[in-house]
């Protein structure tokens, strides 16, 4: 049987309380209690990045971090950032640069990407590959992701002039 | 795949984690950053009946400085150490050793006293402890008791914790006057598990090597203190054929067991060209 513990967390901004299955992670959480299918999930252990979300701003994988180990943290998802505007122009970058195809990894990518650009806003585009390394694409080739948020890295230089 | 079931706890202080750890025995695992035990538990490679989680036990986290010894609290994330003015000022090797572990997202949530625990042979850590000849902290629900790195790791996942023990901190004694550190490993992508990895400690005061401490990774079950090569170098500039010398050591010390990718012979070659590059940082 499965143990289940009450749990709160602060998800895009909306507190939600759920009674939770210690088994379940965040991403099962998000998408399957809450919904929120934006986050992906593919290889459940940690390798591919589809899952990545942001848990009191900081990016962690949903796929290694239990629901109830959530419990009063604020969790950020794609949805999240999609709709408040936050990445308008990194998204706007992926389209216009081509850097998706399937799209599956798209979310985490963003996340990551995201993660960088207010973490390094000076970051070179080898720390760019370094600080996605941990997300895979078998669509892209990854040029074209990179090229992306480069373009998004200077613009947000020159915005910030 | 999906966890198994399990319970979940979260004590609030270390006696509350000594006595489920009592109560439940080998059936219960202690769940700090979780980034290893998650994916083993997804994978179905383990099935505890509960998790203890001790992120909510006081005390545990933290990086501080007292006298020679830097104090590293084993709920310290990855992000932690790596963002540390104190370990980079006083730990380089650490410091660099970090920047290999995994990706952004889990150095976010993984933990010091995690990896060091799990004793995973490919993991950075327990090479850096070994080579810095850094000490562990154990506490146990009767008494607290410290044991050396070089004598912590005894075998695959195989370390010195008694049942019933929680490692709460790992100390390392500061880098001295004229040492310098190199860490250095091989992976098929860029934060997988190595193939081979070396944290190299030694005095290289006067153009000359001396005090090595070369610490290997992933070519064991627990990590490699290459004596033999150190010997080879000691005194010595790290010329050509020093270098050479130390190499050829290695081989009578690395077990370097063949894996799914790569042969005995290769991973013995890439262990060498490892100490190579490592001798030529440190001479830099």
């Amino acid at each position: 049987m499965d143990d289940t513990l009450p749990t709160t967390l602060i998800v895009n901004g909306e507190r939600v309380t759920r009674n939770v299955a210690a088994r379940q992670h965040l991403s099962d959480f998000l998408r399957d209690e809450l919904g929120l299918t934006g986050s992906h999930t593919a290889c459940e252990h940690g390798v591919c990045g589809a899952c990545t979300v942001r848990v009191d701003g900081a990016i962690v994988r949903g796929c290694l971090m239990l629901a109830v180990q959530a419990n009063g943290r604020k969790v950020d998802t794609i949805e999240g950032l999609s709709d408040s505007g936050e990445i308008a122009d990194l998204q706007e970058a992926f389209h216009r640069r081509n850097a998706l195809q399937c799209g599956f990894c798209t979310p985490g990518m963003l996340m990551a990407a995201q993660d960088l650009l207010t973490s390094q806003p000076e970051a070179t585009r080898e720390e760019v590959r370094e600080h996605l390394s941990g997300n895979l694409c078998r669509c892209t080739g990854y040029q074209a992701i990179v090229d992306a948020v480069e373009d998004v890295l200077g613009s947000r230089r020159r915005g910030r002039k | 795949m999906k966890a198994p079931s399990f319970s979940y706890a979260r004590p609030g202080s270390l006696s509350g984690v000594f006595e489920l750890l009592e109560r439940h025995g080998d059936r219960a695992r202690v769940l700090a950053g979780g980034q290893s035990l998650l994916a083993s538990l997804n994978l179905r490679l383990s099935a505890p009946e509960l998790l203890v989680d001790i992120a909510c036990v006081p005390g545990l986290t933290g990086i501080t400085v007292a006298g020679d010894k830097v104090r590293i609290g084993a709920l310290t994330t990855h992000r932690q150490i790596e963002r540390s003015p104190e370990v980079a000022r006083h730990l380089p090797l650490l410091a660099q050793a970090v920047r290999n572990v995994a990706c952004a997202a889990i150095r976010n949530v993984g933990t010091f006293g995690g990896s060091i625990a799990l004793a995973d042979p490919a993991a950075e850590y327990p090479a850096c402890a070994v080579a810095l000849d850094a000490t562990f902290v154990l506490a146990g629900r009767a008494a607290e008791r410290r044991v050396r790195a070089r004598e912590f790791f005894r075998g695959l996942y195989e370390t010195a914790l008694r049942p019933g023990e929680l490692l709460i901190a790992g100390e390392f004694p500061v880098s001295g006057d004229g040492y310098r550190s190199v860490f250095l490993e091989l992976a098929r992508r860029r934060g997988d598990y190595a193939m081979v990895g070396i944290a190299a400690h030694a005095r290289t005061a006067g153009g000359r090597i001396s005090d090595a401490r070369l610490a290997f990774l992933a070519v064991s079950g627990t990590p490699v203190l290459a004596v033999r090569a150190a010997a080879a170098l000691e005194g010595r500039p790290p010329d050509a054929r020093t270098v050479a010398a130390a190499q050829a050591a290695l081989g009578d010390e690395l077990e370097a067991p063949a894996d799914l990718y790569a042969s005995r012979a290769t991973k013995l070659h890439l262990a060498r060209v490892l100490l190579g590059r490592a001798l030529g940082a440190l001479a830099r």
